[in-house]
């Protein structure tokens, strides 16, 4: 209030450089800042939750996409496997029931059943036949070992205990890794003797190598114990201790996640073997089976951040052109609460000046009568002592009292209480009439004054007599303003209005021009820079009548170089003149 | 109409005004008679109907428009002359509406004035003679 108040000091032509200031800057930059933060919440949030859902649930299918084809390639390999041993397992079996222990003995026998079983399934390296003792009494391959005894290794215990047997991966004898496969068998007249095969591991690096896996990813065999049975690229060389611990068993395929020794995050798939003391264990680094992922995580985020980037530029698009609104309608309504201040606060004045006027009308009339009533006494008495003195002082006091009267009668032109008369006419001949009031005086003080007319002007309706009167105060201005030899210029010319066609009238002088404090105040009411001789009420009087007739007025002014005062009137009339 | 023959009523609260307006009058052979407020006027009217009657339109009691209005209703034949002493020609005008002759503001020119009267005795004259007939 107390700004609206302070604002209202200032006359009409500041106001639009005044609403800026009345338009607190920080208030609109915080409230932008608030409608953005809540767009982009509004907005961000649902993306974010939508974003990381979609995250996990792409990283979580992206997992099970690489996990079940591990998963589903052990089982197939260690398939592979079981075949490989139950195939190998299953012909040495037939060999031993289907032979006699003397044609097993035989030399050149086992050597034939042992070129046919090298011809049939590939991997045998040799074939040997093993009494009840331990004795190798029989023995085709590429070692010296006929008369070996195997009575104190491990393998002919356990052959002996459950009639066959699938050893680990062990170098034994041959000095390089190799799986035996051996069989017991019963004679009607219970004797037993073992047939026993040795199969070359190189079958199982085949069948790992069929796994087809990346060079980063590793396959291999390995024990109960934890021992290697097949070479790794990664976790030890044959029968060397696995690098890391066994997971738990289960013969069904399973994958799980877990920090290699080389530090790397892998996936490791396994199964164990039912029939044999294995495990095939295969392993991939998280890196390479989730490049896939990582691309699509890529292109997620990238999509979000562009989303992101979307929201925040629309939000501030949008917000920039609310608050301009905002700040447009804000600026209009506070030019409008001035306008409406300031017009009451001339109004107000013009009630008092009414006031003002009346209370002094009818003491002046009481003087001007009486005074009358003297000059009548006077004028019936031929010889009335001093009567031409006494006649001076009787019409000095009535010029006094006409003075008066022009001046309670300005007031109360200021206070609107003149009537409005509204016809059709020419102001450019206006102009020029009002303009030859003053011609007497400009021609004495050598005031050159021009009119420039718009040959084209259109006709206008407004108020005659309050025009002129108007133009009047602007002429008196400019002839008080400028110099002996001045100059004084009236431009009337066609415009477009704010409602329509219009005519502006520009009043220019090369005068003293006014300051900017002067400015400030010209267009209030008993403002006056004619120090005793002006009533002050000229410029307030020609603003109230202008904007009276729904025109607009406004002024410019350098001090030294000069004023214009410009005018623009409506070709039509607007309600307010109603 | 000789001007010794107007009756003229003289209505203002103002007493030094209105008092020294009709000496002026007297003076020029007029005769006005003088009250102060709405009431007497409206009592002098239907006790002796003037020619003319010059009215001041801001009056305590009745104002001067209510005034012009009830006589325009009594007594349609007096001439109103209304005097506004706060320059508003809206009263004027609102006067002439009700009925008025003309509207003046204070301070007065006398010359004026009479010369208001003259004419509004002439325009009486001249819609007696006028709605006569029509009358008869």
């Amino acid at each position: 209030m107390f700004k609206l108040k302070a604002l209202l000091n200032h006359p009409l032509h500041e106001l639009t450089s005044d609403v800026d200031e009345a338009v607190s800057p920080e208030r609109y930059t915080l409230l932008r800042r608030k409608i953005i933060a809540l767009m982009m919440a509004a907005s961000l949030i649902p993306l974010s939750v939508m974003a990381v859902l979609n995250y996990f649930e792409h990283q979580s299918a992206m997992a099970r996409e690489i996990q079940n084809p591990l998963r589903v390639l052990v089982n197939k390999t260690k398939n592979s496997f079981e075949l490989f041993l139950a195939e190998r397992s299953s012909t040495v079996s037939l060999i031993a029931s289907a032979y006699t222990y003397a044609e097993l003995a035989d030399e050149r026998k086992l050597a034939r059943i042992f070129t046919v079983m090298k011809k049939e399934f590939e991997g045998f390296v040799d074939l040997g036949l093993i009494d009840e003792r331990g004795t190798q009494v029989n023995y085709v391959g590429p070692y010296e070992l006929r008369g070996k005894n195997y009575a104190e290794q491990r393998w002919f215990q356990e052959v002996r205990l459950k009639g066959k047997y699938v050893s680990d991966v062990f170098m034994g004898f041959r000095k390089f890794p190799h799986v035996i496969i051996a069989v017991q068998h019963m004679t009607e007249d219970g004797r037993t003797w073992i047939l026993r095969a040795t199969l070359d591991t190189r079958q199982f690096e085949r069948i790992i190598a069929s796994m087809s896996l990346e060079p980063d990813a590793d396959a291999f065999l390995v024990n109960a114990q934890g021992l290697m049975q097949t070479s790794s690229n990664y976790y030890g060389k044959v029968l060397e201790k696995l690098s890391f611990p066994l997971p738990p068993q289960t013969f069904e395929p399973a994958v799980l996640t877990m920090t290699d020794p080389l530090g790397r995050e892998v996936f490791l798939a396994y199964a164990y073997f039912p029939e044999a003391d294995f495990a095939l264990m295969a392993v991939k680094p998280r890196g390479s089976a989730l490049k896939t992922w990582y691309t699509v995580r890529g292109d997620l985020l990238f999509i979000f951040v562009a989303g992101v980037a979307a929201v925040l530029f629309a939000a501030m698009r949008v917000t920039d052109a609310l608050i301009r609104r905002m700040k447009e309608a804000e600026e209009r309504r506070e030019l409008a609460l001035r306008q409406v201040e300031h017009s009451q606060k001339l109004s107000s004045i013009g009630r008092l000046a009414a006031g003002v006027a009346h209370e002094i009308n009818n003491p002046l009339a009481i003087i001007n009568e009486k005074t009358g009533l003297m000059q009548d006494i006077i004028a019936m008495q031929p010889d009335f002592p001093a009567r031409e003195k006494i006649v001076a002082q009787v019409e000095s006091v009535l010029r006094a009292v006409e003075r008066c009267r022009g001046i309670t009668h300005r007031m109360l032109g200021f206070a609107r209480r003149m009537d409005v008369s509204i016809e059709e006419l020419d102001l450019g001949e206006l102009i020029a009439e009002t303009a030859g009031f003053l011609s007497n005086e400009a021609m004495h003080r050598k005031v050159e004054v021009s009119l420039d007319l718009d040959p084209h002007l259109p006709r206008i309706l407004s108020d005659r007599s309050q025009l002129q009167q108007v133009f009047l105060n602007l002429f008196n201005n400019a002839l008080a303003a400028v110099a002996d030899g001045g100059r004084i210029t009236a431009a009337v010319r066609p415009v477009a209005g704010s409602g329509g066609e219009a005519v502006e009238v520009r009043v220019e002088d090369n005068g003293c021009g006014m300051s900017e404090e002067t400015l400030k105040h010209v267009f209030e009411p008993f403002f006056t820079t004619k120090k005793g001789k002006g009533t002050g009420l000229g410029l307030s009087i020609t603003y109230g009548i202008i904007k009276r007739l729904g025109g607009e007025i406004a002024v410019e002014s350098t001090q030294g170089v000069g004023t214009t005062l410009t005018i623009t009137l409506p070709r039509g009339q607007r309600e307010a003149l109603a | 109409m000789n001007a010794k023959d107007w009756k003229i009523l003289l209505v203002d609260d103002e007493h030094e005004f209105i008092t020294t307006l009709a000496e002026r009058l007297e003076l020029r052979g007029i005769a006005a008679r003088v009250v102060f407020d709405g009431e007497s006027a409206l009592e002098a009217v239907a006790a002796a109907e003037p020619h003319v009657m010059v009215l001041d339109v801001l009056m305590p009691g009745i104002k001067g428009l209510e005034v012009l209005e009830r006589i325009k209703r009594t007594n349609p034949k007096v001439q109103v002359l209304l005097l506004t002493g706060h320059g508003s020609t809206r009263d004027g005008i609102e006067g002439m509406r009700l009925g008025a002759f003309d509207y003046m503001m204070k301070p007065l020119n006398i010359d004026t004035l009479i010369e208001k009267m003259e004419s509004a005795i002439d325009y009486a004259a001249k819609a007696a003679k006028a709605s006569g007939p029509a009358g008869a």
